[in-house]
């Protein structure tokens, strides 16, 4: 017990230092902490322009999509904000600076996820946040025990999901190096696709991000649960609570993702 | 006097060549970036597919078939023009390093800007040209029958990925001021990508939006392109968006030399 205080202490101490030396540099923080909340309001007006040009799109109105938008970007948000960062590995190990993780002795992931950390993607969080309180004052909700407890499971299995496709890309960069861009596909496409209504998907999309990547789970079918908006043809409306199967389902790649990418690691030599 | 050695004798010439080779040295980056912009495609084409069908078939004046080309079209640009707003001449004004490229006999913004739009073009061919045919198998796009819309739209095309890459050398070389200039790049990357159409044509937008966006030179780097490239617009409104895309590339590369006359004599470089 002492020895997980003693690392957890490292740990803070790195994220610590992290923390201060962005904020020193105040001005370029100041506009890092700007472009991250325009970023995100960009991100919310292209849907506000889709959804105000045709009044609904896939079974879902502004104010419902403001729902899913919000609980997905805050999902998203957070786990960039902890994991974002495994989009360097590529860096690292071209590099050869990730070896330098494998003498010190403190698993490989938790090293990575904490070599860095982007205070300026707080600014991401806050857009999120504020759509998802809009879009729960806005719609008409049946509050409740159920309710709340549905929200919060989704937005922790959201972080969870998202967390995971960190993780997972990560582990594929063993691979990949100069392709690094394709995990992109799942990891930004996934936020891109988490904030969409699935009745809009092809099959291919359905299986990719209702399945494979199960980003579906995180905010569009529990939004549907909570406003009894029907989704996919053919699917429970109680879909929505099974978001930590989906969650799990996402840990268990991502593990094996890791750990097969760090196997086949063999050093950059030097 | 002794006439230079020909691969000295056009430097531009040789600038863009790199640019070309540089890119396909990469041939898995290049797969990559074709994965990922099919699978954007395909949730773009979804969503905005789904727009048209709730609005009766019609929205502001895109069909289905219409609106799938404007999607895969853009699809297709997206690895020839920059809407990250980065640059190698970012890190090299950062680094001091642009110091050495001021002592070389050439220009450095016409060096720059023709490495980028090197590479650009050569994207075209394993990024460009793949996402149209995904797009053609998967959707329900139409291409112009009409030969002349392919002509002025490579024209168009042209002069968009130039404006583009002409427009980030502007964004790098505030960096003669500023050093550090992610932030202008966030903001860049923010709005151009906004305005020039990438995610839903501009003409979505309300009004006040759509003018806002005709004041700056981004719809120049996609939409227009892709508008002529799709025959949505032909004859006489062709060529006036040609028109406005060689104004705006007038305009930033005004600039842009503007800038770099300036900079240079405020180029301060650090360390010895």
């Amino acid at each position: 017990m002492a020895d997980v205080r003693r690392s957890m202490r490292a740990y803070r101490a790195v994220l610590a230092s992290r923390a201060r030396s962005q904020a020193s540099y105040r001005a370029s923080f100041r506009m890092d902490l700007v472009g991250a909340l325009l970023v995100g309001i960009i991100e919310f007006t292209e849907i506000w322009v889709l959804y105000t040009a045709s009044d609904q799109i896939g079974g879902f109105t502004l104010a419902q999509i403001m729902l899913v938008f919000g609980l997905a970007d805050l999902a998203f948000s957070l786990a960039d904000l902890v994991f974002g960062h495994c989009d360097n590995l590529p860096l690292y190990v071209r590099k050869g600076t990730l070896d330098v993780f494998f003498l010190r002795p403190q698993p490989v992931l938790a090293q990575l996820v904490t070599s860095d950390l982007s205070l300026r993607r707080i600014g991401r969080c806050l857009v999120g946040a504020t759509a998802l309180t809009v879009g729960l004052v806005v719609n008409d909700i049946d509050w409740g025990v159920g309710t709340i407890g549905l929200l919060v499971l989704s937005l922790a299995c959201g972080f969870v999901i998202f967390a995971a496709q960190f993780v997972m890309a990560a582990g594929l960069q063993f691979f990949l190096i100069n392709g690094a861009e394709m995990t992109n596909a799942f990891v930004y496409g996934g936020r891109y696709a988490a904030t969409q209504p699935a009745t809009v998907w092809p099959r291919a999309l359905l299986v990719l991000f209702g399945g494979i990547f199960p980003v579906a789970f995180a905010a569009y079918l529990p939004v549907s649960t909570l406003l009894g908006v029907p989704s996919v043809a053919g699917l429970p409306v109680w879909l929505g609570w099974c978001a930590p199967v989906a969650a799990l389902w996402a840990v268990c790649v991502a593990w094996l993702c890791w750990r097969w990418g760090l196997r086949h690691y063999r050093g950059a030599g030097g | 006097m002794r006439s230079l050695p020909p691969p000295a004798r056009n430097p531009y010439w040789r600038f863009l060549v790199a640019g070309i080779r540089g890119q396909s040295a990469y041939p898995l980056a290049t797969l990559a970036g074709l994965v990922a912009n099919a699978t954007f495609g395909l949730l773009k084409g979804g969503i905005m597919g789904a727009a048209v069908e709730s609005s009766g078939g019609e929205l502001a004046g895109y069909s289905a078939a219409t609106m799938a080309a404007f999607v895969w079209l853009g699809q297709g640009m997206l690895g020839s023009v920059n809407f990250w707003g980065g640059s190698d001449l970012q890190a090299r004004i950062k680094s001091g390093d642009v110091a050495v490229d001021f002592l070389r006999p050439v220009s450095v913004q016409a060096a720059n800007v023709l490495t980028d739009v090197g590479k650009g073009l050569f994207a075209l061919l394993p990024r460009g040209l793949p996402s149209v045919v995904i797009g053609v198998l998967v959707s329900s796009m139409v291409l112009p029958a009409d030969p002349a819309a392919y002509a002025l739209g490579l024209i168009s095309l042209l002069l968009g990925i130039t404006v583009s890459h002409a427009t980030v050398y502007v964004v790098a070389t505030t960096g003669f001021w500023l050093v550090e200039t992610r932030g202008v790049s966030v903001l860049y990357m923010a709005l151009s990508g906004f305005f020039a159409g990438l995610y839903t044509p501009i003409y979505l937008f309300p009004d006040w939006l759509l003018t806002l966006a005709l004041l700056t030179p981004f719809p120049s780097m996609m939409q227009f392109p892709i508008d002529v490239l799709s025959g949505q617009v032909t004859g006489a409104a062709a060529g006036q968006h040609l028109g406005v895309q060689v104004v705006w590339l007038a305009v930033v590369l005004g600039v842009g030399h503007l800038m770099t006359r300036a900079g240079r004599r405020r180029l301060e470089v650090q360390g010895g």
